[in-house]
């Protein structure tokens, strides 16, 4: 288990170094930021002391050792369009895109879990169609067009919800939270909807799927054939061994859902780091680019290696092999 | 009239059982119109191909036929109550408590994600008051019944962590543990070793004979049933061709395709023989033929067995489905 452990933080480490490597690279290829940071008549002296200030006089490998260990120690440099400390940057908007990808993951698991279940155990319930009928619909219709359908009934037109914004939010040391005030919680609703609205089609299809397969499985006949209730036959055995493809897959959508929060974000302006990314973009500002770049893959990386000790969790037989 | 008599009222009536699945196509008849009793405590071997009904018989007995499959003619009476009537509930606590049931692959009958014990528990919790301790203690009897070593600590160990023959035990051990008076074994031995069938066998039959339950032992293997039942169901397409002590039928079969089985049993110590095959294959339920089902492949056919389906004649000890014997005096 711990030998395990070690390998797959190796592994990690080596992914990190590759995408560091990319996010560096960005550097490299996307023109002089020299020239977008100084105004045009800027002497060839400004030009040379900037320069070295950005240390981009120096030796690239030099400078991609000061990335890695900058990246190391949370530093990604100062941010050329807001000359800000890209970290500080991050950290102010990091509370609100994780709170925004709880809640919607939350929302999703809460349920795309339960209907997934009703829908393999009545196969061919109407309800059970409904939802199947529905969740394609949720699957295949684009994220922002379900967020624009969402502002325009609940705040055009029922004016219930807040369309833009996270509302008043409340500092906890450095952590602004939404969570503890009534037009912060109003806020999440929305945002929180139209990104985990695919998430909860995609979890209950696959809950289905997995569960109906679990279902005709010769331990749950074994099950039946010993007059176990129902319930025990569903939600002790067959539930249990539907969950690990679950948890694999919600691991890699919550991934996902924080690096596709952009578009949740830019609809709702939600003051997240996917917003700060696309402001990035517009203005080429490398050094948020790459940070945002790096940490959505720390993101990836360790949610993948959580997944993996969770299945040491759930299936006994991993933990004796290991 | 019948020559089979029981020293007590049947435990098991299975009467004109048929079982049929809705299909696009229609209904297409898998198990039609069986017949058999079983008496408290005997076991009775049920063998045929694949495909010949005698799972499905043991599932429908079990009250686990699936849609589309549907008992559409015939009853099931265990201890002198029809079961094929009761609802899913009533059936559910029968299953386990009075009627167990065996599957073939012991490497796939239990839950992987729960220890032994736990399974255990939960079995004889569901039918049984007892507390969780009572239940363990008796999870433990149970696992030193069929021959586990070390059963308090092996009750806590995963699936995984026994070999095949040993889940096989644990798997007799839950069918058993709430102490049914019948139990369907459906190919008990059929993933297991060469070496540990016999092992196996040997445990169910004799756990079965100290708790009195009767026993159906599903299988295509005839060695197995010689070995181990009392009487034996011989069947095809569906139907029951011939039902009678296991000596009377090894001894002297009557049906054709009876004869055509036990001739393709190869014998120790007679010698360098060639085994005879029965020609052809099982019909599919698609198109059956008429009259009798074995006509097309029977070496012995007649006019008569495209025209009419022989009934069950009585013959010494048990029936015959074969109009070879229509003239005879019963």
């Amino acid at each position: 288990m711990i030998a395990y452990v070690l390998r797959r933080l190796m592994q990690s480490v080596l992914v990190m170094l590759a995408v560091a490597l990319i996010a560096f690279s960005m550097f490299r290829f996307i023109g002089d930021p020299v020239n977008s940071m100084l105004p045009e008549n800027a002497s060839v002296e400004d030009r040379q002391v900037l320069r070295e200030q950005l240390g981009l006089d120096q030796p690239v490998t030099t400078q991609f050792a000061k990335f890695v260990t900058g990246a190391v120690q949370g530093e990604f440099g100062v941010s050329y369009r807001n000359k800000r400390a890209v970290s500080e940057m991050i950290a102010e908007r990091l509370p609100a895109t994780l709170e925004l990808v709880l809640a919607a993951a939350v929302f999703a698991l809460l349920l795309g879990v339960p209907m997934g279940i009703y829908a393999a155990l009545h196969p061919k319930g109407f309800l059970a169609n409904t939802l199947n009928v529905a969740s394609l619909i949720g699957i295949s219709v684009p994220t922002f067009v379900t967020g624009i359908l969402l502002i325009l009934i609940f705040s055009v037109w029922l004016n219930w919800l807040p369309s833009f914004g996270r509302g008043q939010t409340v500092d906890i040391g450095w952590w602004s939270t939404g969570f503890l005030t009534v037009s912060g919680l109003k806020s999440l609703i929305l945002p929180a909807v139209m990104l985990g609205l695919f998430q909860v089609t995609l979890i209950m299809r696959l809950v289905r799927a997995e569960m109906m397969e679990v279902l005709r499985s010769d331990f749950v006949r074994f099950a039946r054939a010993r007059g176990l209730s129902n319930r025990a036959v569903h939600f002790g055995h067959a539930l249990g061994n539907t969950l690990m493809p679950v948890i694999t897959i919600v691991g890699l959508q919550l991934g996902s859902m924080i690096a596709f929060a952009i578009i949740t974000e830019t609809v709702f302006q939600w003051p997240g780091m996917g917003l700060l990314f696309i402001q990035a973009v517009s203005f080429a500002d490398i050094p948020v680019m790459s940070a945002y770049l790096v940490l959505v893959a720390l993101v990836f990386v360790a949610i993948n290696m959580i997944v993996d000790l969770l299945y040491f969790a759930i299936d006994p037989r991993l933990s004796v092999r290991a | 009239m019948s020559t089979t008599t029981f020293p007590n009222a049947p435990l098991l009536s299975v009467r004109d059982l048929s079982i049929c699945f809705d299909t696009r196509h229609g209904p297409l008849r898998a198990v039609d119109g069986i017949t058999f009793d079983l008496a408290p405590g005997e076991i009775l071997g049920m063998v045929g191909e694949s495909g010949a009904g005698k799972s499905l018989t043991g599932t429908a007995i079990t009250g686990l036929l699936e849609r589309p499959g549907r008992i559409d003619r015939g009853e099931i009476l265990f201890e002198g109550k029809r079961i094929d009537t009761l609802s899913p509930d009533e059936m559910r606590r029968l299953r386990g408590r009075r009627i167990g049931a065996i599957f073939q692959d012991p490497l796939t009958s239990l839950n992987p994600l729960m220890t032994v014990g736990q399974q255990l528990v939960q079995t004889i919790r569901t039918h049984l008051p007892k507390s969780k301790d009572a239940a363990r203690a008796r999870a433990i009897e149970c696992l030193a019944e069929v021959g586990i070593p070390a059963p308090e600590a092996r009750i806590d160990q995963y699936p995984h962590q026994f070999s095949g023959g040993m889940r096989q035990r644990v798997v007799i051990a839950l069918a058993l543990c709430a102490e049914p008076s019948l139990v369907i074994a459906d190919e008990p031995t059929t993933a297991l070793d060469v070496s540990i069938q016999a092992q196996i066998l040997d445990l169910l039959k004799k756990m079965c004979r100290e708790r009195g339950a009767a026993v159906i032992l599903v299988t295509h293997d005839m060695g197995v049933i010689a070995e181990t039942a009392d009487r034996v169901a011989v069947m095809y397409s569906g139907r029951v061709v011939e039902i009678g002590s296991v000596d009377r039928v090894v001894r002297d079969p009557r049906h054709p395709y009876t004869k055509g089985l036990m001739q393709s049993i190869p014998r120790v110590g007679s010698g360098v023989q060639r085994l005879t095959q029965i020609d052809g294959a099982m019909p599919r339920l698609t198109d059956l033929p008429s009259g009798c089902a074995f006509h097309p492949r029977c070496p012995r056919a007649f006019d008569t067995c495209q025209q009419t389906r022989p009934a069950a004649l009585p013959v010494e000890g048990g029936h015959v489905a074969c109009h070879l014997y229509q003239e005879e005096p019963a």
